[in-house]
């Protein structure tokens, strides 16, 4: 399928329009160069710095445009805009600087927007990384789907287990009461339990057959297919957990860090009235 | 007691109910004769709590007799007070056996009813109101009158933990077994090999019971006889000739639903006559419902009015009638306005009269047919120049041209491909293949037109035979014009068209197979095929072709067995042109010769095209993935109806990050139900079909809608209006379970500051709860189209119809179109 994503969007139209926007920006840098040096309060610096902060206010505007879904036009192009000039932004803003960079509020806003934009950064490598895992790991199944059929392994190995000896009833009765999918942030970016019940179950099981008398074997070997299955659903399920905590996360710095720059922001332009 | 009345009604329906109650009112002496023990026998006969429908809705009801939709028990309750207020003169268990005028007395002037009973009465006049239910077909043989045996189910619930056999594999017959599953063991005996009569969503839910183990059929299997049990857990035992011999079923209870009886050998016995030998004739009425008898009268569904409302307005007017006094029919009233401005100084018997005279496909109807078409159709009056619909357009409404003339233009160069005058039609094709206009159609000279929804023309060709059959010769004509070419003499076309020969093809089913020797060009009028070949092992499509095109040229051309084997998308119908008639064809036009030669060029080179890359998908690793998978990403797709679909969503699952803003964006511009359901559907190398409506040609949904809420737009979108009644059969009817059930509510716009503090908007609360069915409209009254896919920030959720999907597998869709023969993009 020719299908166009983020990046590729209307043949790199806002790739294009980044590309022209940091070029024009850079050869204002060089044209006009203030016999002080470059500073943010030349007249470059100050056209560069309100341009800037007009393009920081229209980028957390995406954020809210992609919610209300009664406007017009699509919100890929918004997405694609949001991407190739919040990078163009990064280059407006050094150039803004002049490079005079301190230990003050004016650094701060600075270092939180390249906090923002790296944080964009690694959303859209999860973005192009993921999605696709996802598909491969869960197929046509949903993870609600994944999780009742785990209940109902759980449900049948339990009633087998009963009529087996107790070693093997406890080992099933441990693998179905401990076993946890994703319940801390941790687990589920980890997508792994330590030492997971379901896993050592099925280890266990396989040393715990051997010595079954002949009659039990049958019941047993239903058992461990059950209990194999059921490791590789559960393994499956907090895969998918992994991959959505992983394409989740990202957003949990991205935002805050808005908000964080956006005050930053208000006080360093404050500051520059105040100080003029 | 008295023997003679100015009127008899023989049963009491509604018709006869209401012709009864207008008699008492008009104080005329009557007799009503019910042949059961109660009025009302069919209704009665419903399932407990059934809702009974008031169709048509526009026609307004003229009778002492009440009726709205409503449940089952509160029609008949409302009836009995009728007959009670009305001291309806009614005797019940009074079954008609003959009607008869003495042949002895020529004066005499009236007529003689004799009951089975041996009573016998006499009327002046008598009206037939007996509907087509009341007479039900019984088991003829023995043990067929057993109590354990029933003609009817009227309470499902009332059976528990039996074994029950119904008998009979009609609509009724599965309806009822389907209704004592779950508490019964329940057996079908079908005398067919199939369950090919029934309704779809019947067989499904047949299907699905029987897989569940809920119930079993015997197919090929008739009842022989029914034995009592003295002993045992079963009172009776049924015997039955199944393929395999004589079956001995133990059962409880037998219910048989073999149809009704015709009504017609009754009716002859009466002295009735037929226009025609079809078993399914309506007998020969007058405008004031007499028969060729004079004095007998016939109304309801014997009528050919099969719809409470009808019955009951005829059996007030048939009493006016009797009476003398004028009355015009229910209808007359809304035909006026219809015909507003249209000859609006002529009255509408007139007006009726000239359109027969005027359009002989319409002579084939009864006055009964032609009025009700009318009235669900439009006169369309266009002045010269106005455009009736657009190529492309998706409409599926018929055109009868009363008088005028219009032009035809299947291309933008201007010139008339042909022509229509006063008395013929258009617009068989999209009528037929569900498909966009292929042309457009413009009024010459000022016109006047009758517009028919689909429906209504389905309806009337499936039941008047002679209609189809001249409906058809003239559609062939046209679609091997439109095809083959525009140059063939109208000889040519007339031998063509009487000499082909309609196929009808399951989805799946082989048109034709790689190898076979050439049988003939295939011209496919309505759903679609594939085109594939066996390369390097394997079956790979290549081309996938609509209605309105052709198959089977190259070895027509070459002379050589078939290239490839085509094979239905869908249900596919398809005119075949016997290779002997189309080689005389080519023979003598040199024009069609070209047009095949140059399409079975193309076919040549894009195959050629094809093969080499699947050779050497063989070799290189990284164009293998690529071009099978795009093969056979078509064949999934097909295997998934999107052959049947106009426009269907897909999810590029690779680029998808599953932040489900599609199903938010629906939800919120749509009532807030959402109509796709992004996490669920088929997925193949990445692309899901997730559950959404696909727009197909033939909407499965519009199948069966009751009050026909479901709709076709121009554009070709899919949609339920407001007047859905929320009774499911969409749902049921669905294929692809893209129809659900909710209670749709208004969705506040959330303000920004909402938005920014999080707080929910206010829902206003709701006037209405029922529930109503939902669907994609694909956003047809949203200004930039669908949300959906508006609302994907990465570009995975795509919209596409099944003529672009070709372009997606061969990277070339320009070449591609023309080759489907599809220019419009």
């Amino acid at each position: 399928m020719q299908q166009s994503n983020m990046f590729d969007y209307k043949n790199y139209r806002y790739f294009k329009i980044a590309v022209v926007v940091i070029l024009m920006a850079f050869a204002a840098f060089l044209l006009f160069e203030p016999a002080v040096g470059h500073y943010g309060g030349s007249v470059l610096g100050y056209t560069l710095g309100v341009i800037s902060a007009l393009m920081v206010l229209w980028m957390t505007w995406y954020g809210i445009r992609k919610r209300r879904y009664r406007g017009s036009g699509a919100t890929q192009g918004w997405l694609s805009a949001h991407i190739y000039l919040g990078t163009a932004l990064t280059v407006i803003v050094t150039l803004h600087s002049g490079f005079n960079f301190g230990f003050n509020i004016h650094t701060l806003a600075y270092v939180l927007l390249l906090i923002v934009v790296a944080s964009g950064f690694f959303g859209n490598y999860t973005y192009m990384i993921y999605p696709r895992k996802m598909t491969e790991n869960m197929g046509e199944d949903s993870l609600d789907g994944l999780l009742l059929r785990i209940a109902e392994a759980d449900k049948l190995a339990r009633k087998i287990a009963l009529l087996m000896p107790d070693e093997i009833n406890d080992t099933v009765l441990k693998a179905c009461q401990e076993t946890s999918i994703g319940i801390s942030i941790i687990d589920q970016l980890s997508g792994f339990q330590a030492n997971c019940p379901s896993t050592r179950a099925v280890q266990e099981l396989t040393i715990l057959g051997k010595d079954l008398p002949v009659e039990q074997r049958k019941l047993y070997r239903e058992l461990y297919s059950i209990m194999v299955r059921r490791e590789s659903l559960v393994k499956r399920a907090r895969q998918d957990l992994m991959y959505r905590a992983r394409l989740g996360i990202w957003l949990y710095l991205h935002v805050p860090f808005t908000v964080g720059l956006l005050v930053a922001m208000v006080a360093h332009i404050i500051a520059v009235f105040i100080y003029w | 007691m008295r023997n003679h009345f100015d009127v008899i009604i023989i049963g009491a329906g509604p018709s006869g109910l209401s012709a009864a109650a207008r008699a008492s009112e008009q104080k005329l002496p009557y007799l009503l004769l019910e042949a059961s023990e109660a009025a009302a026998n069919t209704i009665r006969n419903y399932q407990r709590r059934k809702l009974v429908m008031s169709e048509p809705r526009g026609l307004p009801l003229r009778s002492a007799l009440p009726f709205s939709a409503s449940l089952r028990e509160s029609v008949l309750n409302a009836w009995e007070h009728v007959i009670d207020d009305y001291k309806i003169n009614i005797q019940y268990n009074a079954k008609v056996v003959a009607i008869t005028r003495d042949a002895n007395n020529a004066e005499q002037n009236y007529l003689n009813v004799e009951l089975s009973n041996g009573d016998r009465f006499s009327a002046s006049h008598v009206v037939l109101a007996i509907g087509v239910q009341g007479n039900l077909r019984k088991l003829e043989i023995p043990g067929g009158d057993l109590p354990q045996v029933q003609y009817q189910l009227d309470d499902p619930e009332a059976y528990q933990n039996e074994t029950i056999v119904v008998i009979g594999g009609g609509d009724t017959g599965v309806e009822n077994a389907l209704a004592l599953t779950g508490r019964n063991q329940v057996i079908i005996l079908n005398r067919a090999e199939d369950f090919s009569n029934c309704k779809e969503s019947n067989l499904t839910q047949l299907t699905e019971a029987r897989q569940r183990g809920a119930l079993d059929w015997l197919l090929e299997t008739r009842p022989q006889s029914i034995e009592i049990n003295n002993k045992g857990e079963f009172p009776v035992t049924l015997f039955a000739s199944t393929p395999q011999g004589v079956e001995r079923i133990p059962c409880h209870r037998i219910i048989a639903r073999l149809g009704a009886l015709p009504s017609r050998p009754l009716l002859e016995s009466f002295g009735v006559a037929f226009p025609t030998e079809d078993a399914a004739a309506l007998p020969v009425l007058s405008s004031r419902y007499e028969s060729n008898v004079p004095g007998l009268y016939i109304i309801g569904a014997l009528a050919g009015y099969p719809l409470i409302k009808q019955g009951i307005n005829q059996g007030y007017e048939v009493i006016e009638h009797i009476l003398g006094n004028p009355v015009e029919a229910a209808d007359t009233a809304l035909l006026r306005d219809k015909f507003a401005n249209f000859c609006s100084d002529r009255g509408v018997e007139d007006v009726l009269d000239k359109i027969q005279r005027c359009v002989p496909l319409l002579r084939l109807l009864n006055s009964l047919q032609l009025r009700e078409l009318i009235l669900e159709s439009n006169i369309l009056l266009p002045a010269p120049g106005d455009i009736i619909f657009n190529r492309n357009d998706y409409s599926t409404s018929f055109f009868f041209v009363i008088e005028g003339e219009l032009e035809m233009h299947i291309d933008d160069d201007g010139t008339i491909d042909d022509t229509f005058k006063g008395g013929e039609f258009f617009g068989e094709m999209g009528l037929l293949s569900g498909r966009r206009r292929i042309a457009t159609i413009k009024a010459t000279t000022h016109s006047a037109l009758i517009e028919t929804p689909r429906r209504v023309i389905l309806k009337l060709i499936n039941s008047v035979k002679a209609m189809r059959r001249s409906l058809d010769e003239v559609a062939i004509k046209r679609i091997v014009h439109a095809c083959i070419g525009l140059s063939l003499s109208e000889d040519d076309l007339n031998d063509l068209a009487s000499n082909a020969i309609i196929k009808q093809y399951a989805a799946g089913e082989e048109l034709f197979h790689e190898g076979d020797e050439a049988d003939g060009l295939y011209l496919i009028r309505r759903g679609s095929v594939t085109v594939s070949r066996m390369m390097t092992g394997r079956e790979v499509v290549l081309f996938y072709v609509a209605a309105g095109n052709y198959v089977g040229e190259m070895s027509l051309i070459s002379g050589e067995p078939r290239y490839a084997t085509v094979r239905a998308a869908i249900a596919t119908e398809a005119i075949l042109i016997d290779v002997g008639r189309m080689q005389g064809i080519i023979a003598r036009n040199p024009e069609v010769r070209a047009s095949l030669d140059a399409r079975y060029l193309q076919h040549l080179q894009e195959q050629e095209k094809r093969q080499q890359s699947e050779t050497s998908s063989d070799n290189g690793s990284g164009n293998f993935s690529n071009k099978s998978t795009q093969s056979s990403l078509i064949s999934f797709l097909i295997q998934q109806g999107v052959g049947e679909a106009t426009d269907v969503l897909l999810i590029d699952e690779s680029l998808c990050v599953r932040c489900n803003h599609c199903e938010q964006a629906c939800a919120d511009t749509h009532g807030g139900a959402t109509r796709l359901d992004r996490d669920t559907g088929p997925i193949y190398a990445n692309i899901r079909v997730p559950t959404s409506c696909r727009h197909c040609e033939h909407p499965h949904c519009m199948k069966d809608c009751p009050p026909d809420a479901i709709h076709r737009a121009p554009h070709g979108e899919v949609y339920i209006d407001d007047s859905c009644i929320g009774c499911g059969n969409c749902q049921q009817n669905c294929p692809y379970d893209v129809i659900q059930m909710a209670v749709i509510q208004e969705q506040p716009e959330q303000s920004l500051w909402q938005m920014l503090l999080g707080i929910q908007p206010k829902q206003v609360a709701s006037t209405n709860n029922t529930k109503v069915a939902v669907k994609c409209d694909m956003c047809k009254d949203i200004a930039d189209g669908p949300v959906c896919v508006r609302a994907c920030p990465v570009g995975a959720a795509l919209r596409v119809n099944p003529e672009e999907l070709l372009g997606y597998a061969s990277n070339n869709s320009a070449e591609e179109q023309f080759l489907l023969g599809v220019d419009d993009a």
